[in-house]
């Protein structure tokens, strides 16, 4: 074995990866219907290929390859723990891999499972809150270290969440299969708030004030594209696209050149994507002629909305109203009643907004919510009740944890005037 | 559920700060000291003065060694502490993540070990 084939050997199997491993995890997983056992055999094939493809050379499939290797060791895994009726009926299907392996001649001729993936990882029978990091470990192959410092848990418990959940997957019999048509709406929309999710956890609120662990928006990015892209008749897949991208688009004009935080009102226009706002438009139009309305083309709306200042600088406020009305009503919200109270705020002036955010408080739930403080000491602040306005700053700088929104605040509550206190 | 947070940080780094910049870490910890108090989850806390006024004491077969400076001779030192009571482990990291000390250093966080 020479360094240069072991080397040769490792480029080869992280281009494959990079490539393929969510399609490879996932045709093995609908094989297996096991998630964690897909996972196992894969890493397993992979181990073999680094040993191997230095003493005999790198294979023209690679993919082949490595699906012929994980398909034998699945099965071996699967012998190991289960016997009987139940690994004969699995040994089976697991007949078919091996003819739909030999036919496999690189990345695009697997066969993509990776929809059906995602809905068995989004399944009503598993915890909503593990849906999201069982998605981004299944299809991208994160590992439980990077996704527990995202959603910022501890490593070793979100790597037994991720277990639990996988043995569930397994043990319920859930189906790895894209919904029928009937249920697929409402399935969908677990797959999409998982996505969301991940994605939020990047950008903790998609209007702007907060912008601390960004690390995962590529990656739900990722997600919402292939989504999208698989089921290009569903709206709201579409929609959420679009609004992801919106909210991306404005990623360089969130900083300035000191690293400061800039929110969306004093942001320069000029530092905003045009290709993604360009895309994400063009996604909401085709969501729209589908012709069922939903959460995520109204966030996206809301989103182009704020494009309308790059055409002709200044935000009209009515359809931002209109909007978050219509969202209300989808479902009731403490952040989406947030929002609307900020947009009212700049059609009927600060005092309106006031009363509204006052009646939020009642909702126990914003009480952690550093954007909320900062609405409101904001607000305040143009009502002139300035010591009001400073508690409240108070606040949401001891809820803020991006040190540039911190930063910002301070600056913010350091310009209220002193003034008879 | 309580837990400790313990803030190690660079002592050094208080110290190259300009005092304006000195004045708006100390009212941002203020202002994180006031959320955890709005919060209703603030058991205690406190600042320590830099490490170089620590002194350790060891009693070994009756005889006691006491020696200047910190347990573990370190760049980054234990600067403070806030003991926080929440539901569970999930909840206290949320609120680490919000400490200043968690930007300009590194916190762990510990359950107490209840008797």
């Amino acid at each position: 074995m020479t360094l240069d084939s072991a080397a040769q050997a490792r480029s080869t199997a992280d281009a494959v990866a990079r490539r393929s491993y969510g399609k490879l995890v996932a045709f093995l997983a609908a094989a297996l219907r096991d998630v964690a056992a897909a996972e196992d055999a894969l890493s397993e094939a992979f181990a073999t290929a680094l040993a191997d493809w230095p003493l005999n050379g790198c294979p023209a499939n690679p993919e082949a390859w490595l699906l012929t290797v994980a398909r034998r060791k699945g099965i071996d895994g699967l012998r190991r723990r289960r016997s009987g009726e139940a690994a004969a009926a699995q040994l089976q299907i697991l007949a078919e891999l091996d003819e739909a392996a030999s036919t496999v001649v690189g990345d695009a001729a697997i066969p993509d499972r990776r929809l059906a993936l995602l809905f068995a990882c989004a399944h009503p029978a598993i915890d909503a809150g593990i849906r999201a990091p069982l998605m981004l470990q299944a299809v991208l192959g994160l590992d439980a270290k990077t996704i527990a410092s995202a959603f910022l848990a501890s490593p070793s418990a979100m790597g037994k969440r991720l277990g639990r959940a996988k043995q569930k997957i397994r043990e319920a019999g859930i189906r790895f299969a894209i919904p029928a048509c009937n249920e697929l709406a409402g399935r969908l929309d677990g797959v999409l708030d998982a996505i969301y999710a991940a994605f939020a956890e990047g950008w903790s609120d998609p209007d702007g004030t907060d912008v601390i662990r960004r690390d995962l928006t590529a990656e739900a990015l990722f997600l919402a594209g292939l989504v999208a892209g698989l089921l290009p008749q569903e709206p709201e897949a579409l929609g959420l696209l679009a609004c992801m991208l919106h909210a991306e688009a404005r990623r360089r004009a969130r900083r300035n050149a000191d690293g400061d935080y800039v929110p969306l009102a004093e942001q320069d226009v000029a530092l905003w994507d045009a290709a993604m706002i360009d895309e994400a438009e063009t996604l909401l139009l085709r969501a729209s002629a589908l012709g069922h309305i939903g959460r995520y083309q109204l966030e996206a709306a809301l989103q182009s909305a704020h494009v309308e200042r790059r055409r002709s600088g200044r935000t009209d406020w009515t359809p931002e109203v209109q909007i978050y009305d219509a969202l209300l009503a989808l479902s009731v919200s403490p952040v989406v009643a947030l929002n609307r109270a900020l947009a009212i705020a700049e059609l009927q002036g600060p005092r309106a907004a006031l009363e509204i955010v006052d009646a939020l408080a009642a909702d126990g739930r914003l009480v952690d919510y550093q954007p909320y403080w900062a609405a409101r000491a904001a607000l305040l602040a143009r009502t002139h009740a300035y010591p009001e306005a400073r508690d409240a700053f108070d606040i949401a700088i001891g809820l803020a944890s991006d040190p540039a929104v911190r930063r910002f605040l301070q600056g913010r509550q350091a310009v209220l005037p002193h003034c008879g206190e | 559920m309580q837990y400790l947070l313990m803030l190690y940080s660079n002592e050094n780094g208080w110290s190259q700060m300009t005092p304006a910049e000195q004045e708006q870490g100390v009212a941002a910890y203020g202002a994180y000291t006031q959320a955890l108090k709005t919060a209703g989850v603030l058991v205690g806390s406190n600042r320590l003065q830099p490490s170089t006024t620590a002194t350790t004491v060891h009693v070994a077969d009756g005889k006691s060694q006491v020696l200047d400076g910190p347990y573990v001779d370190s760049k980054e030192q234990l600067a403070g502490y806030y003991l926080i009571d929440v539901p569970d482990l999930d909840a206290a990291l949320a609120w680490t993540a919000r400490c200043p000390g968690a930007s300009h250093g590194t916190i762990e966080v510990r359950p107490v070990w209840y008797m």
